[in-house]
């Protein structure tokens, strides 16, 4: 056994076999500086910044890194299923055991000759004014009727659907179904924007399409479709692809929107929740509006009642038996007063009169004689008859008398 | 004042705003006041109906329409 020892290869250790591949591929001419095309798949981008993915084609796969300093120079974000062409060298890393791929530069397949025809169509359509901002319709704020041009069965007619939907359900919306990518997708495209501009009371359209490959949105760079849009007479709002894809039919359109989604939302700037502020608004001023109409008529109402009351008859009538009651009152004070006057005369002249009163005389002592029969006072002893009735009057009383002739006294 | 009913929201809520205009700004009769007011409440709960049940209605063309209820 130990004899064999000797043409027994120099056992390695597993870093030392490591070593030895990636020497052994990195020292190799034409691993040092390769070109490689292949699909995108398991793509990550770590907050390093560095990318790691899987370049591979129907057979086989490898395992590809670009370090951040060369991603930062890359002119398009790569994604899963993006067929690139990328120029780098190959080694071994050995902490996961595998021969990794080192890119230090990258471009989508087909870019070269795609993205020169697309600079080209676009500088061709802005010299023209196809893009000029002065000539951008101007978006209706509350669209009755939106037209969509996009694929029937594609994620974005739902995406813009639920989103229409959801903000302002009272449009109604007519789809144009179409192609919206492959050979046959400009034409299409062409064919519902003119369909939709046949509709009389169309407000706005939206050009929708989900996210693709360059290749996939290429229909939407389509010249003829950008002089359409450019002539639509219904104002159109793009939402092609993702928030980094730009398309002529972008530039063109009259609003480009980043999504589809946001293409719907854009088209709703005024949703259902601003029409029910909008109306709760209106119904308040409605009931203010009729409420001071009627406050302001009662007021002037009690404003007559109150003139009706001051100018009333009533009130006349009324003062004048006021004035009645003071003069009636007047006349009975002056027929008091004179009355008392009277009085007060009447009983001086009763006082004088009382010491003129014969009476008096009598109450001193002396009589009245009067003849019975003829009443005539008898005042003197000579008018006298023998047996003559008389009457005497004292003070206090009279008597009758017979005068007695025989005892007669000359005065 | 006519009493047709306008067809849909922006009509109705057009009329509505037309009609507070002018109890706003004219001199009417109370009378004139109160129909108005009257006709502005009709339309304004025609407003709030057609909000509630609205619903986007989708015409595909070369098919037909219907109704989107939510998911």
């Amino acid at each position: 056994m130990d004899s064999f020892d000797f043409f027994r290869p120099p056992i390695l250790t597993v870093t030392a076999l490591s070593s030895y591949l990636r020497e052994l591929l990195e020292t190799d001419d034409v691993l040092r500086d390769v070109w490689v095309k292949g699909e995108i798949s398991n793509f990550t981008q770590p907050r390093s910044g560095h990318l790691y993915f899987t370049l591979k084609d129907a057979d086989a796969q490898i395992r590809a890194v670009m370090w951040k300093n060369s991603a930062m120079r890359l002119t398009f974000s790569p994604r899963d299923g993006q067929s690139v062409e990328v120029h780098g060298s190959m080694s071994f890393y050995p902490a996961a055991g595998q021969a990794q791929l080192y890119i230090d530069s990258m471009q989508p397949i087909g870019e070269g000759v795609l993205f020169q025809e697309f600079l080209r169509l676009k500088n061709k359509l802005e010299t023209e004014g196809l893009f000029d901002q002065d000539r951008k319709r101007t978006l209706p704020r509350l669209p009755q009727h939106i037209g969509i041009i996009t694929s029937a069965s594609g994620a974005a007619l739902q995406d813009i659907l639920n989103t229409l939907n959801r903000r302002l359900p009272l449009a109604r919306v007519t789809l144009a179904p179409s192609l919206v990518q492959g050979i046959e997708a400009p034409a299409s495209l062409l064919k519902s924007l003119d369909s939709l501009n046949q509709i009389e009371d169309l407000d706005l359209i939206l050009l929708a399409r989900g996210g693709g490959s360059i290749e996939d949105l290429w229909a939407f760079n389509d010249e003829n479709l950008a002089r359409a849009i450019y002539n639509s007479h219904i104002p159109v709002i793009s939402g092609v692809g993702h928030e980094i894809d730009f398309t002529i039919a972008d530039f063109v359109a009259d609003l480009r929107a980043p999504t589809p989604t946001a293409a719907a939302e854009l088209a709703t700037p005024i949703t259902i929740n601003d029409l029910y502020i909008a109306l709760q608004t209106a119904q308040n001023i409605l009931d203010d509006t009729i409420n001071q109409a009627i406050a302001t008529r009662s007021y002037q109402l009690e404003l007559r009642n109150l003139d009706l009351r001051r100018l009333s008859p009533i009130q006349r009538v009324n003062n004048a038996i006021q004035t009645l009651d003071v003069l009636r009152d007047r006349l009975e004070r002056t027929i008091q007063s004179h009355v008392q006057q009277l009085r007060v005369h009447l009983q001086h002249l009763d006082s004088r009169l009382e010491t003129l009163s014969p009476i008096a005389v009598l109450k001193r002592g002396f009589a009245i004689v009067n003849d019975v029969q003829s009443g005539k006072l008898v005042s003197q002893a000579g008018q006298t008859s023998e047996n003559q009735a008389v009457q005497v009057r004292f003070a206090e009383g009279k008597v009758p008398a017979v005068l007695n002739p025989s005892n007669q006294e000359k005065l | 004042m006519t009493d047709t009913q306008p067809a849909n929201y922006e009509a109705a809520f057009a009329a509505l705003q037309e009609i507070i205009s002018k109890l706003e700004n004219s001199e009417l009769s109370l009378e004139e006041s109160l129909s108005l007011y009257e006709e502005g409440k009709k339309l304004s709960d025609q407003c709030a109906k057609l909000l509630e049940k609205a619903q986007l209605r989708v015409t595909t063309l070369g098919e037909g329409s219907q109704v989107i209820s939510e998911d």
